[in-house]
């Protein structure tokens, strides 16, 4: 089910701004690989650019190549509406659909698919729910409001929604920014468990998260406001935070910059 | 600012306690001011009625900065100033609207009956008793309807294409250009245009169909002005959660966009009915006036209620003008109605919050 992601040479703009400059770096399926770096530096912009949501801001336009395996994300012919399918995502800020219920937002993905067979969408909501931990919590009022659950339900409510349409990879940009250290816990047991089925990239402002849920971590940072952001290193979680190879990883997670 | 203080403390042993006037002052103060204002009218003649009430508006808004000062300083009399004065505007406003209701309800009430609502004006004279609306609401209903059958959906199809997708280019630029400009069309003006272009250049016959017509192009720029303001309003966060879900834009917007907007866009289509079901120009001149009832919009003349109040009226007869009253009546209840229907559906529709 899982997925590998090869990126290589890859630059996004916004108009005639390039935001992300010249990125490569592999991405492992069945593991977390965490996103890091100083706001700004294009650590969501390129998270973006790996399931073609970047292009969806008016003047928004990559250069590159991203394969999935063996295809490319952006090569010809390649529908934008499938890659989405198959690369799910996960926003910062919990955002259910306002007139759905619990259940009709998990099922939202399946259901404007075209999925008609209710047999089979009880079951997938059942399942994405009990895949993000949110089962025994909701299950007695599926039919309530999905705006009504706390910022750390709604953010599970999300994920679930997110994996009901079964995606190869799961890309979560700052998921727990929002929320208190007991639902980020949640979060970060959840993606714990995910990464049995799922590629996770994660992006974080949080180091400790990035150390604990992640086998691999990325630095990224900019030269200056203004400039593009790069790929500084890419290595094992414990190698980044022990041991980096580039000085301004280390004075980033020490705390120095500059 | 520094008196107030040392007034608070001076007056109490607390200094986070002050003293404030009883609740039920504002009430005991509106009554003072309007007996003091029937005494002054009263004793100096006044005959208008109007000015026993500015007086006492007046009266009430001193009293209560007076009093305020007095015992709870001056912060606390600035702020009674302004309430008070927001609450003497607020009753101008009502003014109006409560006294064009009294006026219709008081006038039109007389002559609304069973019969009044089931029978048309065919062979009622002017000094005749009786007669009816009926043709006129079944007039006002079948064009109004056709127009909305028109306007709404190609209004909110093009508020859909300029939030949606034109991006600022140069034909969405265009097309809302075009949009304020018909905003200001008289709607004398869009009654002209059809008459020449519809009934003179292509010969049509006058018809409630060529009325709604003129009705259509008045309430177009209404509905997309509000739904273009509606869509804006939806959080680009949920068509951005649509899409990642792999949903395409067209259906993203159809069943995640459309419904979080809809409450909103069904009021402002509402809106945009009321504000043509009143039209009297564009009436009079395509859809031409009759006594009978004529149930087809398509073919012959038909009536409607603006128009059957206004040739109502204008036969000057006791009879006529009461009928004239209760078309009134009728139509400010056709609107009511409607607005009624719009807010149960924005109700039932609204995104549901966390409370209910």
């Amino acid at each position: 089910m899982a997925k590998r992601i090869d990126v290589s040479g890859l630059n996004a703009y916004y108009g005639n701004f390039r935001a992300v400059e010249d990125i490569s770096m592999v991405v492992e399926p069945r593991s977390v690989t965490a996103f890091i770096g100083p706001s700004g530096c294009g650590k969501s912009t390129f998270l973006r650019t790996l399931n073609r949501m970047h292009e969806v801001i008016p003047g928004a336009r990559v250069e590159g190549k991203v394969l999935l395996d063996d295809e490319n994300l952006y090569g010809t012919n390649v529908d934008p509406v499938a890659v989405r399918r198959t690369v799910g995502m996960v926003f910062q800020r919990p955002n259910p659909f306002p007139t759905m219920s619990i259940k009709e937002n998990v099922a939202a993905g399946l259901k404007l698919n075209g999925v008609r067979n209710k047999k089979l969408i009880d079951e997938s909501v059942e399942r994405s729910l009990r895949g993000a931990n949110l089962w025994n919590e909701v299950k007695d009022r599926l039919d309530k409001p999905g705006a009504g659950l706390s910022g750390g339900q709604q953010q599970r409510l999300c994920i679930a929604r997110a994996i009901a349409v079964e995606p190869q990879v799961l890309l979560m940009d700052e998921p727990c920014s929002a929320l208190d250290p007991i639902s980020t816990l949640a979060i970060e047991d959840l993606i714990g468990q995910l990464k049995e089925q799922y590629t996770i990239v994660i992006v974080t402002h949080n180091m400790q998260q990035a150390a604990r849920v992640s086998d691999r971590t990325a630095f990224f940072n900019l030269s200056a406001v203004g400039q593009p952001g790069r790929l500084i290193e890419i290595d094992a979680t414990e190698k980044i935070f022990s041991n980096p190879s580039v000085q301004a990883t280390e004075d980033y997670i020490s705390g120095r910059f500059g | 600012m520094s008196s107030s203080l040392t007034h608070a403390r001076n007056s109490l042993s607390s200094p986070l306690t002050e003293r404030r006037l009883p609740k039920w002052m504002p009430a005991a103060n509106a009554a003072l001011a309007l007996l003091l204002a029937v005494a002054i009218g009263a004793g100096f003649g006044l005959s208008s009625k109007l000015q026993w009430g500015l007086i006492a508006a007046i009266l009430f808004v001193g009293i209560q900065y007076l009093a305020s000062t007095a015992v709870e300083g001056r912060r606390h009399a600035k702020n009674t100033l302004a309430t008070s004065l927001v609450w003497v505007a607020f009753l101008l406003a009502l003014l109006p609207l409560v006294s064009v209701l009294w006026m219709t309800v008081s006038k039109g009430i007389g002559v609304i009956n069973v019969n009044f609502l089931t029978h048309s004006m065919n062979a009622v004279g002017p000094n005749d008793k009786g007669g009816g609306l009926y043709h006129a609401l079944v007039g006002t209903l079948e064009q109004v309807g056709l127009a909305s059958l028109f306007a709404a959906p190609v209004g909110i199809l093009t508020a859909v294409y300029l939030v949606e997708y034109g991006r600022n280019g140069k034909l969405s630029k265009a097309v809302s250009f075009f949009v304020d400009v018909m905003t200001g069309v008289p709607s004398i003006v869009a009654g002209l245009f059809v008459l020449s272009f519809w009934i003179i250049i292509l010969n049509m016959p006058y018809t409630g169909f060529a009325g709604s017509i003129a009705l259509a192009i008045l309430m177009l720029p209404v509905v997309v002005r509000s739904t273009e303001e509606m869509l804006k309003l939806v959080p680009n966060e949920l068509r951005e959660a649509s899409l990642a879900l792999g949903v395409p834009k067209w259906l993203t917007i159809l069943r995640v966009v459309l419904p979080t907007a809809l409450g909103g866009i069904t009021t402002g289509v509402m809106l945009a009915i009321a504000r043509i079901i009143g039209e009297t120009a564009p009436i009079l001149m395509l859809v031409f006036g009759a006594d009978a009832i004529n149930m087809d919009p398509f073919n012959n003349p038909q009536s409607s209620l603006p128009l059957y109040v206004w040739t109502e009226y204008s036969r000057g007869t006791d009879q006529s003008q009461a009928r004239a009253w209760g078309g009134a009546l009728v139509l400010i209840v056709v609107v009511m109605v409607l607005n009624l229907v719009a807010r149960g559906i924005a109700r039932w529709k609204a995104p549901k919050s966390a409370t209910r």
